[in-house]
């Protein structure tokens, strides 16, 4: 059964279409690229399954339960949608770390706050507290920054920051993971450091979207391709079918422009 | 010479006096205004048409006049023209009027300098705790909190270094600040009249003060410059 699913979503801004009938699934522990060019709507889409956005027409639903149905507004309650956030993580291309926390910090903040409202935090703080400490203390360690968990953001380079910040989205435990171009802030040197994080995560299972211009990184990790252009969804499929036999002449063109 | 060193400890007495109630009035305006203020730009940032252009509007009209026409209108006008003296008589009534005035003045300013504040901090760092499931307040409380008062330590420090001089507007409704209580001794008080070297001597009072201000904002903005 697939974890999400996204049924034709309709995205317009100030009268410019930017999502056009956008339908995809998604299986558990799979991967899904979507690729295409600047403006091609990739990114809106990734706010929209955010909440970040709100489309205009479309169902989004996580594991059959419908976390979001246009027609329907008991699904776009403010106050419901801070939990249905949490069914996925999102990864920005400028990192967005809080800069007056250190590496550590940033990754447990969110998840203290979400503790002070369990029932019994009062009671059992220290072991929580604590609790939370550890796990972001392995995840940071995963992401090979365990002399790096006292720095500031500042302190540290964009590859590091960027990894803090999949820290950080992986201590909440997303259903899935998001990504809109993590690399492209980063010059190539930093790039390959963040891409061989998000690979070991694709071999540990984790569900994940990835928005990137990074196409042999896309072939390599993704078990669906999603070419995107002028805000539809022109071709998807397995990564060898979309990267090597494109039915479409402009997934054609694009592709041939990148390698 | 002799003279003056005699005058001296009556002099000094006496501008103690006065300084204290000028510190008082700068106290409470602080207390008032850095909350008032916040109150004031969340209102000009609202959402809410008319709630932002009724904020706007007020503060344009705080801004666009001056504290001392304020000072007159605030402490004259209910007993002059509503007959409802409701500041009472004396220096304490004096005293609350212009607490109101400052408090009321300076909380515009502030809020000008802390919308420049909250919205110099990227929209990144908000999106970043929604998706993380923080609530608005504990982004606002965690996150933005903190990078907007590093922003605004700078235009701040300004506005209360202007505070501590402004205090002596209160002059022009007879507040006993350290002006009026060095202005006393030209009329004569304490047996010293004619005397203008007393109000000069203030001069030296509101440096020091500015002096320990400055090294104190400096220092706080020192603190704050362990993050980016």
């Amino acid at each position: 059964m697939a974890i999400l699913e996204v049924h034709n979503i309709y995205k317009n801004f100030g009268g410019n279409e930017i999502l056009k009938n956008i339908s995809f699934s998604l299986e558990k522990g799979q991967v899904v690229s979507i690729i295409g060019s600047s403006g091609s709507g990739k990114t809106t889409l990734l706010r929209c399954l955010n909440f970040l956005e709100q489309p205009d027409k479309g169902i989004i639903k996580v594991n059959n339960e419908i976390l979001f149905n246009a027609d329907d507004p008991k699904t776009q309650l403010e106050s419901e949608i801070r939990k249905k956030r949490l069914h996925f993580g999102l990864v920005f291309q400028s990192f967005n770390l809080f800069p007056q926390y250190t590496a550590l910090q940033n990754v447990m903040l969110a998840k203290e706050l979400l503790a002070k409202e369990l029932p019994d935090y009062k009671k059992h703080k220290t072991e929580i507290r604590k609790e939370i400490k550890t796990e972001a203390v392995r995840l940071l360690n995963q992401m090979g920054l365990s002399a790096r968990i006292n720095n500031y953001p500042h302190q540290l380079s964009g590859g590091q920051c960027q990894r803090v910040a999949i820290a950080r989205s992986l201590a909440l435990h997303p259903d899935i993971l998001c990504f809109d171009e993590p690399t492209s802030a980063l010059d190539p040197e930093l790039t390959g450091e963040v891409l061989k994080v998000i690979k070991e995560l694709a071999v540990q299972n984790t569900t994940m979207v990835i928005v990137t211009h990074e196409m042999a990184f896309a072939k390599e990790v993704s078990d669906h391709v999603i070419f995107m252009d002028n805000g539809c969804i022109l071709e998807q499929g397995d990564p060898i079918q979309v990267f090597e036999n494109a039915k479409e002449e402009r997934t054609k063109n694009f592709l041939a422009h990148i390698h | 010479m002799k003279q003056i060193l005699e005058q001296l400890p009556i002099v000094i007495g006496a501008l103690n006096v006065g300084f204290i109630q000028t510190l008082k009035l700068f106290f409470i305006t602080l207390i008032g205004a850095f909350p008032l203020g916040l109150i004031v730009a969340f209102g000009a940032m609202s959402h809410f048409k008319p709630l932002s252009y009724f904020t706007r509007i007020i503060v344009w009209i705080v801004r666009g006049t001056p504290l001392m026409l304020q000072l007159l209108i605030i402490y004259y006008f209910p007993g002059l023209v509503l007959n409802t003296p409701i500041w009472g008589s004396g220096e304490s009534g004096r005293f609350a009027a212009a607490s109101i005035s400052f408090i009321f003045n300076y909380a515009c300013y502030f809020s000008e300098i802390y919308r420049g504040g909250i919205q110099s901090v990227p929209v990144g760092q908000q999106e970043a705790g929604l998706v993380l499931g923080m609530t608005r307040s504990q982004i606002f409380f965690k996150i933005t909190l903190l990078q907007m008062l590093k922003r605004i330590v700078p235009p701040m420090s300004n506005e209360i270094i202007t505070l501590v001089k402004d205090t002596s507007l209160s002059r022009i409704i007879a507040l006993q600040e350290i002006i009026w209580a060095g202005q006393a001794f030209m009329k004569g008080s304490q047996g010293i009249s004619g005397a203008i070297w007393p109000l000069f001597f203030t001069g030296v009072y509101y440096l020091i003060f500015n002096g320990i201000l400055t090294i104190l904002l400096g220092r706080l903005e020192k603190k704050l410059d362990y993050f980016r």
